[in-house]
């Protein structure tokens, strides 16, 4: 009998979730430790030492952390419908995609949400020229793993989902007419049974949102500083 | 002898780089740990070939392994896709077989890649700061040093420490993280040795010191020793010179002293 599985996440975060469709879609029946970021527990504390950052993931004894290599782990190590194909060369694309989405799409397409004027307008051609990227890149698929939904579908998941509720926080358009297979596939993952249910509430997404749009925007110049 | 098209083990390897590049060495590295010949291509950073920028439309960077006529771009991606194509291959794997023990190896990897940002940012930063301010090439240096050198320690430090102490989990007393031979993140880790040793030069230091940090002091000599690393590391003095020529340049564009 396999040891249990446990994710310590919080709500709301697009790299718990993508921890958590990796376990949907592999069929892993896992327990959800609900975290207060706000206020690190112990249990995180200890199994993220270095990050202190959520998703964790614990199988027995065993710690994994960083989201996309608990995905890889869980697809490793569970009998289940493989989350990455089979071919090497296929595996690279999607580890190559899924490292763009992380090192070269995020952080522009969160600044071009939330600053203003001509650094936005940087940050937007920047976002939409990924995203053209991606959206070459999907080409015909149903998904980017191809029939059904895999790896680098969980590792872009936050332009399904997250994406949709910050255009409409924020009332910046990202993924307008010129994205329409993204948009598709968009609307394919969300209605996806395995992953629909650890999917954040749309409502309290935009709730958060629009709540925090200044401390947001502070962030944002912040994070320029860096 | 015809090439096969697509990822054959008997088809056709190319590899675009720099020299110098730490992330090029690592493939090189790579491929001579998995016994592979292949074609090396010499890449002009200033000039791209058409090859490279159709081979990486998306960064238009280095390394490139081009496999059968496809490329495969990202250093530790091309890793993994070494290790899976040659699995059969003289030498040990690269990524262990255990999946956790390859969460590992893949964790420390990734903090590698993201820390090792900061070393090459203090070389970035004299030569941004070189840009900026400069009366002479020595006394900028030397205050530059300065400055920089406290600066670059208080972060870098503690990232040599938590390695330090991750060599120690990984190794479990063997001679590489990878255990008894080199895997993963040695050779993520281990390619930067030679800019280690450069910038230890220039700013006057000793980041892998062996009073603080012996483990890693004797790693990094045991790495080094390594046939497929000794192989393609290059020579500490040419990089040097490499570095000392691209800081000559900018004082040089930075108007007269």
């Amino acid at each position: 009998m396999s040891p249990p599985v446990k994710l310590i996440g919080t709500f709301g975060s697009p790299f718990v979730h993508r921890a958590e469709a990796a376990l949907r879609l592999k069929g892993v029946p896992y327990e959800f430790i609900q975290e207060d970021i706000e206020n690190k527990s112990e249990l995180l504390l200890k199994h993220n030492p270095i990050h202190k950052k959520v998703p964790v993931l614990l199988h027995g004894d065993q710690t994994i952390c960083e989201s996309l290599i608990i995905a890889e782990y869980i697809d490793e190590t569970f009998e289940g419908p493989p989350l990455l194909p089979s071919d090497p060369y296929d595996r690279a694309t999607a580890r190559f995609w899924a490292h763009f989405m992380d090192q070269k799409c995020g952080k522009p397409l969160w600044l071009s949400l939330w600053t203003e004027g001509e650094l936005q307008k940087g940050f937007l051609k920047e976002t939409k020229e990924n995203l053209a990227l991606l959206e070459a890149q999907l080409g015909g698929n149903r998904f980017f793993g191809g029939d059904s939904a895999g790896y680098l579908d969980i590792a872009l998941s936050s332009l399904a989902h997250w994406l949709g509720v910050l255009e409409e926080a924020t009332g910046v358009s990202l993924m307008g007419d010129e994205c329409p297979a993204l948009r598709r596939w968009a609307g394919e993952y969300t209605s996806n049974e395995a992953v629909k249910p650890c999917l954040p509430s749309r409502e309290h997404l935009l709730g958060y949102f629009t709540a925090n749009k200044d401390k947001l925007k502070l962030k944002a110049m912040a994070m320029l500083q860096q | 002898m015809e090439a096969a098209r697509g990822g054959g083990e008997g088809a056709e390897l190319r590899l675009l780089g720099t020299w110098s590049s730490p992330w090029v060495i690592r493939v090189k590295v790579a491929l001579g740990l998995k016994g592979l010949s292949y074609e090396y291509v010499e890449e002009v950073l200033a000039s791209k070939s058409d090859l490279l920028l159709k081979s990486n439309p998306v960064h238009k960077k280095v390394p490139v392994l081009i496999h059968g006529g496809r490329a495969v771009c990202e250093s530790v991606v091309i890793l993994q896709y070494v290790d899976e194509v040659w699995a059969g291959a003289s030498g040990t794997p690269i990524l262990p077989s255990d999946p956790y023990d390859r969460a590992t190896a893949r964790f420390w990897a990734t903090y590698v890649n993201d820390t090792v940002a900061t070393w090459h940012e203090m070389i970035q930063c004299l030569r941004v700061t070189c840009l900026q301010f400069f009366p002479s090439w020595r006394a900028l240096f030397r205050s530059t040093t300065d400055e920089q050198r406290t600066e670059a320690f208080k972060n870098v430090v503690p990232v040599v420490d938590t390695l330090e102490r991750a060599l120690r989990e990984c190794s479990k007393g063997k001679a590489f993280f990878g255990g008894d031979a080199v895997g993963l993140v040695d050779v993520a880790l281990g390619s930067h040795l030679v800019w280690i040793s450069v910038v230890d030069e220039v700013v006057g230091v000793r980041l892998l010191d062996k009073a603080r940090f012996p483990a890693l002091a004797a790693w990094a000599e045991r790495f080094l020793a390594v046939d497929a690393v000794k192989e393609v590391m290059p020579d500490v003095r040419k990089v040097m010179e490499q570095y000392k020529g691209f800081l000559a340049k900018w004082i040089a564009s930075a108007g007269p002293s």
